[in-house]
């Protein structure tokens, strides 16, 4: 190669943080989850997925975008509570494989019933935001994907000042330290779980959103979930932060990858570099980048 | 009524330690044995026999993830591939060197350890959560290694086609042959698996599972138990998948994506974990569960529905069928398949004069 295209790299960059922030978001929702209720959520791909679908089942039936996201981030919500209480909540204090197995079955079933109800036909959803690509100097960027963008560090900032700061989220910081401690405290440790889920289906309702408005909505949408666990690895399975930064580097290290290395070995880069990353992570510091640090007791 | 501990004196140390200590298990297993060897193939039909099949080749790939999962509680999301990695090691040593299946199989399996061995290192560091994920890591690697090098791949398709294996010279293309020669293979995997698990290295295993820490300070190895793990469990992965490709003529690393990895964590949750006659009951179970919602389906569906609607309907009431017995065992009967049948047998033991 001759010169460093540095144009050509700014541009992967660029869209690597595009991306990298919605995988935050969705990352987000996983965190969530992590941080309150110790639950690993392999279907965090199908909750966005199962959103994106009813985000585009509402606003197909002619109704306004707003109107949709808003039934997708109630519906999310109610499915956030139901599914804690059906299966989740039978399952505390049981092994990691149980609660691994629930979330991988969940996946299952819910890959299984948005295909059943909303039929397997890719699906359109459309932003209120045109569609003329907006220039942000040497690239141009999709408006869906700016605005994309945008929620995402909206959410993100809020998520994070509500963690830091709100009652709610410093009790449920109490939860996720210690279930014991935070119940002799007078913290109702269930009504938190369930939040935790119900919030974690509003952040996978506005990712799937905004991720169906990006991508088209049929059930291949779900397959974000794979790109969750190399950020929540890389940036720390309980942080927020960790969040924020892993998706942001994943998304980067996924577009170099791709951009640099697909023309040699011929596509798949891809899939492949976040999970080279992860497991890069797993080998030297297993708890990621501002992860907490487990120490284990006989 | 007829499965009864009573009167079963044993007075030597062989009789105490016997693989199927009770009368009644030996008769139970000399039945089965003669149902499956001799009865099977002569009076099932040809797909009745081609399920069975599937469901050997199952057997073999369920016993070793339950010998990984079940026993020592290292959870793996990667045994899919494993299964390819001896299913593309075999078609090579078959299609280069036109090796007879009792070299290419085993062969097969023993690469899958070596690469099992590898993906098992990090269990030493991370547990749980983390080694679930490394597994998973693991899978998505092996795939797109496969997929993207060609000399592993064997060309653009990513497919090996192999011949059918032959004994004593005749080649087993016919269901039925082909069936007796998996038997064998399950059969081997099941008597290798009852034996392991009651060996020191299987109680290791147990020990592992039940409580690190404390099975370290009795002096136990842990890494280097949970590496047998690892390897054993991938020996098996690699012969199931050798086995499969022989079964199917191909090899193709689509027969083993994640999907199937996650087929095999069903089995051995529904069947039973830590169970070798649970891996069994789970394998039959998932094996059959689609084939059976299908001939539902096309038997009363057509009531209700279009023929196109039920070609987009079965495979996703699979899913969540599939799905939703996961749950329903975690939730309500962990111990999978092999407890109710306990039960069953249980209730049995003492009846009529259950009291």
């Amino acid at each position: 190669m001759g010169g460093f295209d540095w144009g050509f790299t700014f541009v992967l960059v660029v869209n690597g943080v595009m991306v990298g922030l919605m995988y935050a978001l969705i990352a987000l929702g996983f965190v969530l989850i992590c941080k309150a209720t110790d639950v690993i959520n392999f279907a965090q791909g199908e909750f966005v997925m199962f959103a994106a679908f009813i985000a585009a089942g509402v606003a197909g039936a002619g109704l306004n975008f707003w109107v949709a996201a808003l039934v997708s981030i109630i519906g999310m919500v109610a499915l956030g509570f139901g599914l804690e209480r059906v299966v989740l909540r039978p399952l505390i204090g049981r092994g990691i494989i149980a609660v691994v197995m629930a979330t991988i079955g969940l996946a299952a079933v819910l890959r299984g019933v948005a295909v059943l109800i909303f039929g397997p036909d890719t699906r359109a959803i459309t932003m209120p935001v045109g569609d003329m690509p907006i220039n942000l100097g040497i690239v141009s960027v999709p408006p869906a994907q700016l605005a994309g963008a945008v929620v995402s560090i909206i959410f993100l900032a809020v998520f994070s000042w509500f963690f830091l700061k709100s009652r709610v989220g410093v009790a449920m910081r109490a939860v996720a330290d210690s279930q014991q401690v935070a119940m002799a405290m007078g913290i109702n440790v269930r009504r938190y779980f369930a939040l935790a889920w119900a919030m974690a289906g509003v952040v996978s309702a506005i990712g799937g959103v905004v991720w169906g408005a990006m991508l088209g909505v049929d059930n291949q949408i779900a397959l974000v979930g794979l790109k969750v666990f190399p950020v929540v690895i890389l940036g720390g399975l309980d942080s927020i932060v960790g969040a924020i930064v892993g998706g942001l580097i994943i998304g980067v290290v996924e577009n170099l990858a791709a951009g640099y290395f697909d023309p040699v070995v011929g596509g798949g880069t891809k899939d492949f570099a976040p999970y080279l990353v992860m497991l890069i992570v797993l080998m030297i510091r297993p708890e990621g980048m501002f992860g907490r640090r487990r120490i284990e007791r006989v | 009524m007829f499965y009864r501990e009573a009167g079963a004196f044993k007075t030597n140390y062989a009789a105490d330690m016997a693989l199927y200590p009770l009368p009644i298990t030996r008769w139970a297993v000399v039945a089965t044995a003669v149902l499956f060897i001799v009865i099977a193939p002569m009076f099932f039909g040809e797909y009745v026999v081609s399920l069975l099949n599937l469901i050997l080749i199952a057997v073999v790939g369920a016993l070793g993830l339950n010998i990984l999962v079940g026993y020592s509680g290292q959870i793996s999301i990667g045994h899919g591939a494993f299964m390819s990695v001896g299913a593309y090691t075999a078609a090579h040593l078959v299609v280069a060197l036109h090796l007879p299946f009792w070299v290419t199989i085993p062969a097969g399996g023993i690469m899958a350890a070596l690469v099992g061995l590898v993906v098992g290192i990090p269990s030493l560091r991370v547990k749980g959560i983390y080694l679930c994920i490394s597994t998973l890591a693991a899978q998505l690697i092996i795939e797109w290694t496969i997929n993207h090098v060609q000399w592993i791949s064997g060309g653009v398709q990513a497919s090996i086609q192999i011949p059918r294996p032959s004994v004593f010279g005749v080649a087993l293309v016919h269901e039925r042959q082909i069936y007796l020669f998996l038997l064998a293979f399950a059969i081997i995997a099941i008597v290798a698996t009852q034996n392991l698990v009651r060996s020191r290295i299987g109680r290791a295993f147990i020990a592992i599972r039940d409580q690190d820490i404390a099975a370290e300070i009795i002096g136990i190895n842990i890494f280097r138990y949970k590496l047998y793990a690892f390897a054993i469990s991938s020996f098996y992965a690699g012969v199931a998948g050798a086995l499969e490709s022989y079964y199917l003529g191909i090899a193709n690393y689509e027969q083993f994506q994640i999907d199937v990895s996650i087929d095999y964590l069903a089995m051995v949750i529904i069947g039973g974990l830590g169970s070798v006659l649970g891996s069994v009951f789970g394998a039959v179970f998932v094996t059959l569960l689609p084939v059976v919602t299908r001939i539902v389906l096309d038997s009363a569906g057509r009531v209700f529905f279009s023929y196109s609607d039920l070609l987009s309907l079965v495979p996703n009431l699979r899913l969540v069928m599939f799905g939703g017995l996961i749950i329903f065992f975690l939730v309500v009967e962990p111990d999978g398949l092999n407890r109710l049948w306990g039960n069953i047998r249980n209730y049995f033991r003492m009846w009529p004069f259950s009291y």
